[in-house]
């Protein structure tokens, strides 16, 4: 099997500006989901990717709408960019009838078939067979859409996760595997789960590449997921992508993360990708002060037109706890 | 003269009828493709279908649910193969949570058009893991739904229904029946035999005896008996347990007033206990007896011939049940 190519790809500055106002985006979205859990205004748990949103720009730019993903509890920004409004996504954590669920369940627990993205269950792993599943009828149409299935380092441990590699091996499924390795499943440090340091070797046992890259560098990440994409596109089978990185909030808001130090995260937090995209957006030119204000107004407007919605959307009625339990 | 087939032959006439109605249809599981399946239902899809339609998958039970999960998300609609029922619960909660719910959280807006077939049940020398009768786990889990075919027409029509149905189905294909029964089935493409009609196999005024699966045999087989002792007793055949016929079994009882049911499946929060339950709560005033049940008792499927024909309900136990009952 070729490895992957370590692909030239050239951004135009738009596209540059675009990727930087998801990351921005992402980011104030779960600011503000934090804020409305200590706030009161939004109950349950809350999985933010604090820290993490390199990973999803960088898979999820410039996917097809056909493309199908599987995103984790804390992929909320890969709802948004693969189509779902702002609005919805801060309906659904408001547990209002406006949300995906209509107020079942907080959580990203709900997918949306018209915009390929499927909503996991709190099992994780279990997204995993789902994606060899929808990659497997991309195989039966001979089409070239690819899924991108995400899963925590955690996950990696889960019998799913093997079942679903293995098989996506053997057919050599058109699936780009992100390991969102954040160092810590809960409260446990990777090294108390696995025996081995980088979770993409486990691609080798399924007879496919795994490779481990910064995940904090959201340019990193694309390219990798570019020459990942060009293989599954190609009918060359899947590939595994490890992203390091790290979540600077607890499991959900209620964790107050005691289980790791304050060293620790300061180190994590030196390594924001944002700031270090924002440099190098700086030294090419293609982002200025004056732009800058713009994309952080726009993300700001973003996310308060979806509280000021979500607020004021309709609770759901008390009928529907058990309604759409049959088609 | 309609032709007669296997319960066996009546499941895979169903499955290859669908494939040829509908290119979304396609099997998977453990064994099924040139092998032909552990039991054979499978034989010669292989050969019609290929790879991609009849796809032998590795030893992953829960994969291979999710998959279909999957697949069902892009309009397909898989029909997975438990090789034994008793596999069934390392696919447990690709079923009970990601399929069971999955309409639910989406708010209704999408559909999830699998079907789960699971060989089950006894009297057939399986030991532990090859004789059990797992249907109780699913009939507790809301959005599923749950069918027992006795009959090769059943096996065919149900299936058939299952297939075309929007809702995960389970389907429960009973082992001891697969090459013992044999009969009519459906004909032509579009005969399907409704999920959540129960079938009067034979009709009575003095007790209903109401069972499924394998325990249809003995079952009637006792009521024959009570006939020569002149007890008439209406036989109910479920066919599906999730959403149970409720109204065949009211209906009955407006003329029996006596109920019994049979499971072969272990007795603590059965099929049989929910029924009891639900015509203690609507249906008291019909009764002249307490509901009785005879039933597997809480224990494990042993290997020993003796043992097993201990536990397993027979026309001499369900006989005596009915006597019981009629004498109350």
């Amino acid at each position: 099997m070729p490895p992957i190519k370590r692909t030239k790809f050239k951004l135009s500055s738009e596209q540059l500006l675009e990727m930087f106002y998801w990351l921005k985006l992402i980011r104030a979205f779960d600011l503000r989901l934090s804020t409305l859990v200590k706030q009161g205004k939004v109950r349950s748990g809350v999985y933010t990717g604090i820290g993490q949103e390199a990973i999803i720009v960088g898979t999820c730019f410039g996917l097809r709408r056909e493309d199908f993903i599987c995103p984790l509890h804390r992929d909320l920004g890969a709802f948004l960019m693969k189509g779902v409004d702002a609005r919805t996504m801060m309906s659904q954590m408001f547990a209002k009838a406006t949300g995906l669920s209509k107020g079942r369940d907080s959580a990203l627990h709900s997918g949306v078939n018209e915009l390929g993205i499927f909503g996991n269950t709190s099992m994780l792993g279990a997204n995993l067979p789902v994606a060899a599943g929808i990659g497997f009828t991309f195989k039966m149409e001979k089409s070239d859409n690819v899924v991108i299935a995400y899963f925590g380092e955690g996950a990696s441990n889960v019998g799913d996760f093997h079942e679903a590699l293995n098989f996506a091996g053997v057919q050599q499924l058109p699936i780009v595997f992100i390991c969102e390795n954040n160092q810590y499943a809960y409260s446990v440090p990777l090294e108390k789960t696995m025996a081995i340091d980088d979770v993409a070797i486990r691609a080798e046992g399924y007879g496919f590449e795994g490779v481990a890259i910064n995940g904090n560098d959201v340019l990193a990440v694309y390219q990798a997921m570019q020459g990942a994409l060009a293989r599954a596109r190609g009918g060359d089978g899947p590939t595994l992508i490890e992203c390091k990185t790290y979540r600077w909030h607890g499991h959900s808001e209620h964790d107050k993360a005691f289980y790791r130090t304050d060293e620790e995260l300061a180190m994590w937090k030196s390594r924001d990708p944002i700031p270090t995209f924002t440099t190098y957006l700086r030294a090419r030119h293609v982002l200025d002060d004056a732009k800058l204000k713009e994309i952080e107004d726009q993300a700001a407007h973003t996310i308060d037109d979806a509280v000021e919605f979500a607020s004021n959307a309709p609770d759901p009625a008390a009928a529907d706890a058990v309604t759409d339990l049959y088609a | 003269m309609s032709k007669e087939l296997s319960y066996l032959e009546a499941i895979r006439e169903a499955l290859a009828e669908e494939m040829r109605r509908d290119p979304k249809v396609f099997v998977l599981g453990e064994d099924v493709g040139a092998y032909g399946g552990a039991f054979g239902v499978t034989q010669g899809l292989h050969e019609e279908f290929g790879d991609l339609r009849v796809v032998d998958t590795p030893i992953s039970e829960s994969a291979i649910i999710g998959i279909s999960v999957g697949a069902s998300q892009r309009g397909y609609r898989p029909v997975a193969e438990m090789q034994f029922a008793d596999f069934i619960s390392c696919g447990f909660d690709q079923i009970v949570n990601q399929a069971a719910t999955l309409r639910f959280r989406y708010g209704g807006r999408a559909t999830v058009p699998i079907v789960v077939r699971a060989p089950s049940g006894g009297n057939v020398g399986g030991g532990l893991y090859h004789s059990q009768n797992a249907e109780a786990w699913f009939i507790h889990r809301p959005g599923l739904k749950v069918v027992a075919p006795s009959t090769p027409y059943d096996a065919k029509g149900l299936l058939k229904a299952a297939i075309r149905d929007d809702n995960p189905v389970v389907y429960f294909e009973h082992k001891y029946l697969y090459r013992r029964a044999k009969g009519p089935v459906p004909e032509g493409d579009d005969e399907i035999v409704p999920i959540g009609a129960a079938a009067t196999r034979r009709e009575g005024n003095d007790a209903t005896l109401v069972a499924y699966g394998a325990m249809m045999l003995p079952s009637l087989e006792a009521a024959d008996r009570l006939a020569k002792e002149g007890v008439e007793v209406e036989v109910i055949d479920l066919r599906t347990l999730l959403p149970f016929d409720k109204q065949a079994i009211f209906q009955s009882l407006d003329k029996t007033s006596r109920l019994l049911i049979v499971q072969e499946d272990v007795k603590t929060l059965g099929i049989a206990s929910e029924i009891s339950a639900v015509i203690m709560e609507e249906k008291f005033d019909a009764l002249d007896a307490p509901v009785m049940r005879v039933t597997y008792p809480d224990t494990h499927p042993p290997f020993s011939h003796i043992l097993e024909a201990a536990n397993l309900p027979n026309a001499d136990t369900i006989a005596a049940a009915l006597r019981r009952l009629v004498e109350y």
